[in-house]
């Protein structure tokens, strides 16, 4: 029972069925648990959240990752897998949090003041999360005294920072100035992505990671993981 | 299921209902006071026993004749002319049904050039780019061959696109002659492609030869009656209004025998035409009414065509200039008077002056192909691979095209507006504001699977830099290498006992078993 809960978990996953009502892929799961049913029935079950992030919902993200390599999918099919992980990791958090199992980091993301632009930053919010990241969403036109009040109070692992416009992405160095004022430019890891920004602006300003897009920010992400380990 | 081409809702129409009228009447005053100097014996002397007025004009070593039209024997012609017109395959599933009256597109190949275009992709080291390489495409012209038809047919039948096939190489092998073209060119064609094959004929004396190949491929005389797999395409006249001795001399044995065809008239505006719009149209429509009712004084009923390759003058050479923006309105024009008379249109786009692939062909051919198809052409000869002018192919001109027809016929799908969607747009919209994230892209998925979303250019390269030409000729090595449905073996053994002429090497089963 617990194998065809996580067989079909992975799957579903697979397919980006978040919950029994959306239409996935193949037809004939239409009407079908999706991954919040499966997900809750899994923990119903008592199969170990980390089974469920592990062999259910991971596996199934590789799959997707592979299917979106080759070309099969194509990014509305990943955020819709990613997406339906996301839903299934809020029904997890209260339990890994009082398990003390972590997930696989904290990450504050926000557009900077000014900008009002934010389908890159919600795409990369949904990815993060479908990748294992805790997200907090800090929306659009954030003001910098609110960016660095939340790196101080919610202690996130990594700051994404999101800007379309040349005339705002000049914000991001004002961010990372503030951060270093208030001691806090060393606590955390910071991203910066939007059509404006570079490699060179990065190195500019004197961010951690310039991301061209969700894909690449998970990739950095893994990568700061893989160092820190 | 005979093939679908594209339904031209609501077509272009360039010129207004009594603008057509007004070169209706114009070219029938043409044909009654002006008349056309036919240098073919046989045409003069139907038309005469059918009530035209036929005056000889010069007795000597080429007699002509002065034939002035009545209205009433075009109008006849018009009335007893097939309104829907069937141009069948080998495949059965490739067949086209054309309807005069509704602008349902077939995208065609063609036509014969001299010119075969190689391609190959040389390696270049920059001076002063510390040893970087780039390809670039080098295109050779050389004269065509039997082997470069077969390729072409080949291709050609591989071309989503692509709906019927009109050679497109005129095939200048050491030991093709004026006696053996036809036969090599038909079989070539027809063993290499299952989709409807157009031609000229090269000589006359062929003729039976062809259409008795037809049959055997089809199983008899009734049977390509009922599945034409071939038809002809005959410039019978020649600007200004001259009916040829040789060519209206094919003609007419083609509308004996009851095969579709196509007549062909192709005035250049400056020259052999007047200059201006209303000029080529009244005397290019005059000159294919001509050719209709010829059509139709040989043979009621015969299956014939509204062919127009109208081309305004180059001014710099007086040469053609196919790439010129006035070629397409003549055509459109043509169009026009073809469904106003609600008989099949042979129409042309996609010649382009350009004389390789690049970006001028790709702007003249894809602003001719997007107009002309819009006014809604039965038959479009729209020049697959086609270049400078009508002098050069390119098989891989030919495979860029299919990508852009795709385009072309992706636009032209009916839109996607109903009471339903509607309904189900204003649930979506509600629902997506109603989230944080207001982005829509979960509702991508069903659209994007059912194929409702257009697919990305079909040879964009990945990364920062295009590479389209290689991507082409990637593609174009994978059609060639894909197989084709040849001509069975027993039927190819009947052909190659009864047809005489064609080369050996083309028998496919033979030059299998030599190797």
């Amino acid at each position: 029972m617990s194998e065809d809960i996580i067989a079909s978990l992975k799957e579903n996953v697979i397919q980006g069925r978040k919950t029994q009502d959306d239409e996935g892929i193949d037809e004939e799961l239409s009407g079908t648990p999706g991954v919040v049913e499966l997900t809750q029935s899994a923990l119903d079950d008592n199969i170990p959240p980390e089974t469920i992030i592990t062999r259910g919902l991971t596996a199934g993200m590789q799959v997707v990752g592979e299917k979106f390599t080759t070309r099969e999918y194509f990014i509305p099919d990943m955020l819709a897998s990613a997406e339906a992980v996301g839903a299934a990791m809020d029904i997890l958090k209260p339990i890994l949090e009082a398990s003390n199992i972590e997930t696989k980091g904290k990450f504050a993301i926000a557009t900077v003041k000014g900008d009002i632009h934010d389908i890159g930053k919600n795409i990369v919010s949904i990815l993060l999360k479908g990748a294992g990241y805790e997200v907090n969403d800090l929306g659009t036109d954030v003001p910098t005294e609110k960016i660095v009040e939340v790196v101080r109070e919610y202690k996130p692992d990594f700051l994404g920072l999101s800007a379309l416009l040349t005339t705002t992405m000049v914000v991001m160095g004002e961010i990372i100035e503030a951060l270093k004022e208030n001691g806090l430019r060393d606590k955390v890891k910071v991203l910066i992505g939007g059509a404006a920004v570079s490699d060179e602006y990065a190195q500019e300003i004197g961010v951690d990671a310039y991301c061209v897009d969700g894909f690449h920010a998970i990739k950095v992400l893994d990568a700061f993981q893989e160092a820190k380990a | 299921m005979p093939r679908e081409g594209i339904l031209v809702h609501n077509p272009y129409e360039r010129i207004t209902n009594e603008q057509v009228l007004q070169i209706h009447q114009a070219s029938m005053q043409i044909l009654h006071d002006t008349g056309l100097i036919s240098f073919n014996r046989e045409a003069a002397e139907i038309f005469h026993s059918n009530g035209a007025e036929v005056t000889i004009v010069s007795s000597g070593d080429s007699p002509c004749w002065l034939v002035k039209i009545p209205e009433k024997l075009v109008l006849h012609a018009l009335d007893s002319a097939p309104k829907t017109v069937k141009l069948g395959a080998r495949n059965p599933e490739n067949t086209l049904i054309m309807k005069g009256e509704e602008p349902r597109v077939f995208f065609v190949s063609g036509s014969e050039t001299n010119i075969w275009l190689d391609v190959d992709f040389p390696t270049y080291v920059k001076k002063s780019g510390r040893g970087t390489e780039i390809q670039v495409p080098e295109f050779h012209p050389r004269r065509g061959t039997v082997a470069d038809l077969c390729d072409s047919a080949h291709v050609c039948e591989h071309l989503k696109t692509l709906d019927g096939y009109i050679r497109t190489v005129n095939i200048q092998d050491k030991d093709i002659t004026e006696d053996n073209k036809d036969v090599n060119k038909f079989f070539a064609s027809l063993n290499n492609t299952t989709k409807h094959f157009m031609s000229g004929l090269t000589s006359l004396k062929q003729l039976d030869n062809v259409v008795n190949m037809a049959k055997l491929i089809v199983g008899g005389e009734e049977e390509l009656k009922e599945n034409p797999i071939i038809s002809f395409i005959t410039c019978l006249i020649k600007s200004p209004l001259q009916f040829v001795e040789d060519t209206t001399q094919t003609f007419i044995e083609v509308c004996r025998r009851g095969l579709p065809i196509v007549v062909s008239s192709s005035p250049q505006a400056g020259t052999t035409a007047p200059i201006k719009e209303a000029g080529i149209m009244v005397q290019i429509n005059a000159e294919v009414l001509a050719g209709i009712t010829l059509s139709q004084l040989v043979n009621k009923g015969t299956p014939v065509i509204y062919g127009s390759v109208p081309v305004r003058a180059r001014m710099d050479t007086l040469g053609d200039s196919y790439g010129s923006v006035e070629t397409s309105q003549y055509n459109i024009d043509c169009v026009q008077m073809a469904r106003f008379y609600k008989i099949p249109n042979y129409s042309t786009s996609g010649v382009c002056d350009s004389k390789t692939p690049g970006q001028q062909a790709s702007v003249e051919r894809l602003f001719s192909d997007i107009v002309v198809t819009l006014s809604g052409p039965q038959y479009l000869h729209c020049a697959y691979g086609l270049l400078d002018c009508n002098s050069s192919f390119s098989l891989l001109q030919a495979v860029l095209d299919d990508a852009h027809f795709q385009m072309i016929k992706f636009f032209l799908r009916p839109p996607w507006i109903s009471e339903k969607e509607i309904a189900d747009t204003l649930k979506q919209i509600r629902e997506v504001v109603a989230t944080p994230q207001k982005l829509y892209i979960r509702y991508i998925r069903p659209v994007m699977r059912s194929g409702e979303i257009s697919a990305p250019y079909l040879f964009e390269g990945d990364g920062e830099s295009d590479n389209v030409f290689a991507l082409a000729y990637e593609r174009m090595n994978e059609l060639l290498a894909k197989p084709v449905e040849h001509i069975d073996p027993a039927t190819t053994s009947k052909i190659f006992q009864e047809i005489p002429g064609i080369l050996p090497r083309l028998n496919v089963y033979e030059e299998r078993r030599g190797q």
